[in-house]
This record gives C-alpha cells, structure tokens and sequence, in this order.
C-alpha cells in the first residue's frame, strides 16, 4: 500500500512537471476544470483539432476547483468552471501573476431528478430545500408513497454543488444522511436505479429519470433563457490574462460565438448565449 | 547483510594475500567491496527513506489543523460541514464510518478466508490447491475501481430492488452451518458426564430439540430479514461485502502460508497419537499458526481500511453515524474517500482548516495501519518462534 503511494506521489509529480511544461506553448492547449464544462470543451477541442491539425488540445475534467487551482499553478491554458471564481481564487491568482479573464460560454439549467416512477412533477424551491436539509424525509409528507426520501448530492467540491448551494439551499447546510457522489452521470445513474431518490444534475444529464417542474417551470432552454426557471447558472471558461488574436488559444476560447459553437453547444445539451 | 558482505571480503582477502597480492590490490579490493556495499545500503535504505518522508510531510500538514481548530472537535462532533461559511470538521461519524465498514469487511472475510486456508492447505490434495490459490490470487490483480463499478452499477441496484430475499438467503447460507457446529458441539457438551448407556439417546434427542430451536430461530430471522426493503443500495453492507472479497486473498495467502509453516512433524505428531483429520486441524493446527492467522486478519483489515475507490463510489458517503449504529443498511462515509473527493477544493487559497483537515485524517489513518503492521510483524515473528523455525 505504501509502496503505491508513493509511486502515486511520483507519477502525480511527473503529470505536474509535465503539463506545465505543455501550458504555454501556442499550439498546444490544456483545458482543466468542471465537469459540467467538459462536454463543451471535449466537443469544442475536437471541432477545433479537425479545423487546425497542427494543434493539440487535451481536456481534463477534475471539477470546477481544480480548474481554478490548475490556473492558479499555471498548469493549463483554459479553467472551465461552472460557478464564477470566488474572491479568495482570484486572490491567490493575482498574488501568483495571474489575471484570470471571464468568458461566459453557454448557460446550464440544473434540473431536480426523480426515478421515473416517481409520481411527483412539481416541487417548489423550498420544497427541495426541506429535503436537501432534512426537514422533510419522507415522499408520504409531499403526497406520495410511504418511502424514506434518498438525498443524493454532488460532493462539496463540485460546481454543480456549488451553485446548488447557493441558488436552492442558500448556504443551509445539507443532513447528515445526504448521499454524496462524485460525477453527474453518477446521479443520474443511482436516481435511474434508486426508486424513492431525489438528486440534481446538469440539464444535460436527464435521459432516463424524471426532471421536475420547480416553481412550476419545466427546465429546458425557453425557460432558463428567459430566466423564468429559477434554478440556472451562467458556464464559465477563464484564461490567463485577454487571449491574443489570431492565436490557437483566441480561436478556441472564442468558437462560443460562433454559429458553429452555438450548434455544438446545443448539441451538448446545453444553452448557447445571445 | 552488510555485515555478511563485510566477512566476505574480508575472507576474500585472507585468501588475497595468500596468493600474494600485492597491497595496492588488496587496498583496491576493500574500497571496491566498500563502495558495493555502501550502494546496496543506499538502496536499500531508499524505500525505508520514502516511508519516514511520506511520515514527516503528513504530519507537517496535519499538526496545523489541531493548532487552528484543536483536538475536541475533529474527534467528538458530528458536524462535518467543511466547505460552509463558517466550516465545521466533526469527523466522529467518518472515523465510525470507517470503522464500520471495516468491521463488515472482516466479518465477511475472515470466516471465508480462514476456512479456505485451512481446505488450501490440509483437505485439497495438492494438484488442487497449485490450481485454486493462484486463481484466488487473482482476486487481488483486479483493479479496484471495477470493483467500485460493480458495487455502484450492479450490486447497489440489486440489493435496492431483492435486498430482502438477498438477506434471507444470506442469512440461511450463513446461520445453518454455524447452527449445525454449534448443535453437535453443544449436544457433546451436555452430554459428556452422563454414562455410556443414555449417552447416545440422551445425545440424539437433545440433538434434535436444539435443531428445533435453531430451525425455528433462523424460520423467524430469515422471516423478518426478508420483509425488509432497503431504500438505498450504496450502503455500508455493500460496500463491507465488496471490501470483504477485495481483503480475501490477502487473508487466504497469508494465513495459508502460516498453517504451511507448522510444518509436517506437528501433523504426523498428531496423528501418531491416535487424532482424525478434524482433530489434528482443529486442535493442532490453528492453534499452531494462530499467531499467523492473526497476522492475516490483521493485514486483511488493512487493506480495507486503506481501501479509497469502492467506497468513494459506493458507501453513499454521508456523513453520518448510522441509526442505530450497527445498522449497516445506511450509507456511511469513509476517512479515505473523504480524503479523496474533498482534496481538489481544499486549496491553502480556499481556507487552510479544510486542507489540513485531510492530512489530519491521513495521519490518523497512517498511525492505525503502522499499528496493524507492527502487530502483524508481531504475529508472524511469533508463529516462527512457535514452530522453531
């Protein structure tokens, strides 16, 4: 066990060692960050790669704060996040050199997922709120069957959770019996198979489950577009400092704007900006 | 072994100066000899080195977290809410968590891997067991987030939808040997003082009462086991099952090397003193290499205990002591995975508590398994001293 720690150790430094050294050559761009953010960028480095051969994208997915952090240590070119950075990041950015620039790429509904069997369609934010926090812990008191609700949440260190908190729980704090896992596809897949759970995921992630009307307002692109549905969030790309024209890292950044970029966004099941 | 070298070259050098070498070469000789054994110890060495490095960097950034937030918290609170405005890091439910599941593995892999030693070693023939081990070895080649893929994909589902029938037919599988061990032992104990001529009818009849009991008793467990439903199958007894089989062929190898170790003498001893096969297992055998098997179980409880994939994707990881404690149909979160899936916000930029707090948890986790290897080092010096070897 300790000799697999520490060959991890080594490996983990050798990875570092080795994207730094990648950040920053022009033709080579790393995008780290959100796992929201990663079908965008994923679908965005390939349409990008089959334009221009010469360059070379690779796409992690480690979550919004890894991004940021990633930025931070200047061991990529591009944090995808999926909430703004916070003030302490930005903080840490500035005392380490780095003026991290916003672009606002696509916007993202999070939809609250139910088993499909499940015979509620309406929740009210509050509703979802009691959940979340505890207050209410069975489908009975909602009108449903007799089960015990299974709250399932994104780990704390997800954007996902991130905006959840602050647009739904307004920073209340989670029950202690709240499930937590790790991806949005793994949501999906323990309220596709767990008949009295109730979670929340991109609104790119509903095939198979249940997506709920929240305030009465069915998530979809209409809705969150017009800002009628309340659970919404803007999706972010930061790079270091405004992108040079003409280059590789401008091109990639900025294909969001194009009539190509729209279309792939949409395409991802996400929410492409006016 | 540097002092074995140092004795070689010094022979070697007897033997030089005999053949007349001159002083130069012997000179060179000794360096050469030196600088061999140097490199050897430097090597050697290396791997001790990591240890005490990986040691020494834990605790720099662990004793930080108990200069900011102190001892009585992280150890007697709940609250494990480290991402909040005002962060709490309660870390009794994870350590309980922990504990937990640990224990589920090792209930899970101790009977399995014991009795499985126990058949590798002394009932296979030998052709047999060349066969099986390694195939149970194998067990240990597959990596652990397929492991954790079926426990979130497959086993987690299955128990949602027949976890009753599941733990009915567990417990059946379980409960009737144990009762039938238990029966004849229990009948033989009862029975022992009376005289030769009511024994064997005295034997029988309480034979079959306590079958009547023990049928009856497992009728109504198995009973009330299968009208439960289990509302989420992310768990700790899934993942206590799972960790069970990934700690097995730690369990099986070691303590099937133990039991090999009390050699051939002890087993022909006993059975030139008139012992069946049973016996000269039961009462010669595990005793022997009970140190051993000690060992086994405490490696075995290391490995789940140091398990992170399985349960980050399939103990539910909420951060809670289970209602009442030793229910292990409610998910429960690890020291492990909370390592592993809070460490990329835990930035020194976002709130240092909350960095700290991890190491924290690894140093606990890194003093338990130092603990249980020094135990099991222990455990198996002992079994060699045992049987003289």
């Amino acid at each position: 066990m300790k000799k697999i720690n520490n060959i991890m150790m080594i490996l983990a430094a050798v990875g570092m060692g080795v994207s730094a050294a990648v950040a920053g050559d022009a033709n080579n761009i790393v995008v780290d960050g959100s796992t929201t953010v990663g079908p965008i960028a994923k679908a965005f480095a390939e349409y990008y790669m089959g334009k221009h051969q010469a360059v070379n994208i690779t796409v992690s997915e480690s979550g919004s704060g890894n991004g940021a952090k990633s930025l931070i240590n200047a061991a990529c070119d591009v944090a995808t996040m999926s909430r703004p950075m916070k003030n302490s990041e930005k903080k840490a950015a500035q005392d380490a050199g780095i003026l991290a620039i916003e672009h606002i790429v696509a916007l993202d509904g999070l939809s609250v997922i139910v088993h499909p069997s499940n015979p509620r369609s309406n929740l009210t934010i509050e509703q979802i709120r009691d959940i979340y926090t505890g207050k209410i812990t069975n489908w009975k008191e909602l009108g449903g069957q007799d089960q015990k609700i299974v709250v399932i949440s994104r780990d704390t260190n997800s954007g996902t959770y991130e905006s959840f908190n602050t647009l739904v729980l307004q920073e209340a704090k989670l029950k202690g019996g709240a499930e937590y896992v790790g991806s949005n596809g793994a949501i999906r897949q323990r309220v596709m198979s767990t008949e009295a759970a109730i979670g929340y995921v991109g609104l790119a992630f509903t095939e198979g489950v249940k997506s709920l009307k929240v305030n009465g307002v069915a998530p979809s692109a209409e809705t969150v577009l017009a800002k009628t549905y309340p659970i919404a969030r803007p999706l972010y790309m930061y790079t270091n400092g405004r992108t040079k024209e003409g280059t590789a890292l401008d091109g990639f950044v900025n294909l969001y704007q194009t009539a190509e970029g729209k279309r792939i966004i949409e395409d991802t099941g996400f929410i492409p900006v006016k | 072994m540097i002092k074995n070298l140092d004795q070689t070259n010094v022979t070697a050098g007897r033997e030089g100066s005999s053949l007349l070498l001159s002083h130069r070469a012997q000179r060179q000789q000794r360096i050469t000899g030196l600088l061999g054994s140097g490199f050897l110890l430097a090597v050697t060495s290396l791997s001790t080195f990591a240890v005490l490095f990986i040691f020494y960097f834990i605790a720099r950034d662990a004793l930080p977290f108990f200069q900011l937030q102190g001892f009585k918290q992280f150890f007697t609170s709940t609250h494990w809410y480290p991402s909040a405005s005002v962060p709490e890091f309660g870390a009794l439910s994870i350590f309980i968590g922990s504990g937990l599941v640990t224990l589920g593995a090792v209930l899970v892999a101790v009977p399995l891997g014991i009795t499985a030693a126990v058949c590798l070693s002394d009932v296979l023939p030998f052709s047999v067991r060349q066969v099986v081990k390694p195939v149970i070895e194998m067990l240990a080649a597959i990596p652990s987030v397929a492991y954790g893929f079926f426990a979130l994909v497959v086993f987690a589902p299955l128990l949602q939808e027949q976890g009753g029938h599941i733990l009915k037919v567990a417990s059946w599988i379980i409960g009737s040997p144990i009762a039938l061990l238990t029966i004849v032992v229990a009948s033989d104990m009862l029975t022992d003082r009376m005289s030769s001529v009511h024994r064997a009818r005295a034997r029988w009849t309480w034979m079959t009462v306590l079958s009547a009991v023990a049928f009856w008793g497992l009728w109504h467990l198995g009973n009330s086991l299968g009208s439960i439903t289990i509302t989420s199958g992310t768990n700790a007894l899934n993942v206590s099952i799972i960790l069970g089989i990934m700690a097995l062929p730690t369990v099986v190898s070691v303590a099937e090397d133990a039991i090999q170790a009390t050699g051939r003498e002890l087993r022909e001893g006993s059975y030139a003193l008139g012992a069946t096969r049973s016996e000269t297992i039961l009462k010669t055998i595990i005793p022997a290499a009970s140190s051993g098997i000690i060992a086994a179980v405490i490696l075995g409880v290391m490995r789940a205990v140091g398990e992170t994939m399985v349960v980050w994707m399939a103990s539910g990881n909420a951060a809670q002591i289970p209602q009442p404690w030793y229910n292990v149909l409610q998910p429960v979160r690890t020291l492990t995975a909370t390592i592993a899936g809070d460490m990329g916000e835990a930035d020194q930029a976002t709130g240092s508590a909350r960095f700290h707090v991890l190491f924290a948890m690894a140093l606990c986790l890194l003093l338990f398994s130092f603990a249980c290897n020094l135990a099991s080092e222990w455990g198996v010096r002992r079994t060699r001293r045992k049987v003289g070897r």
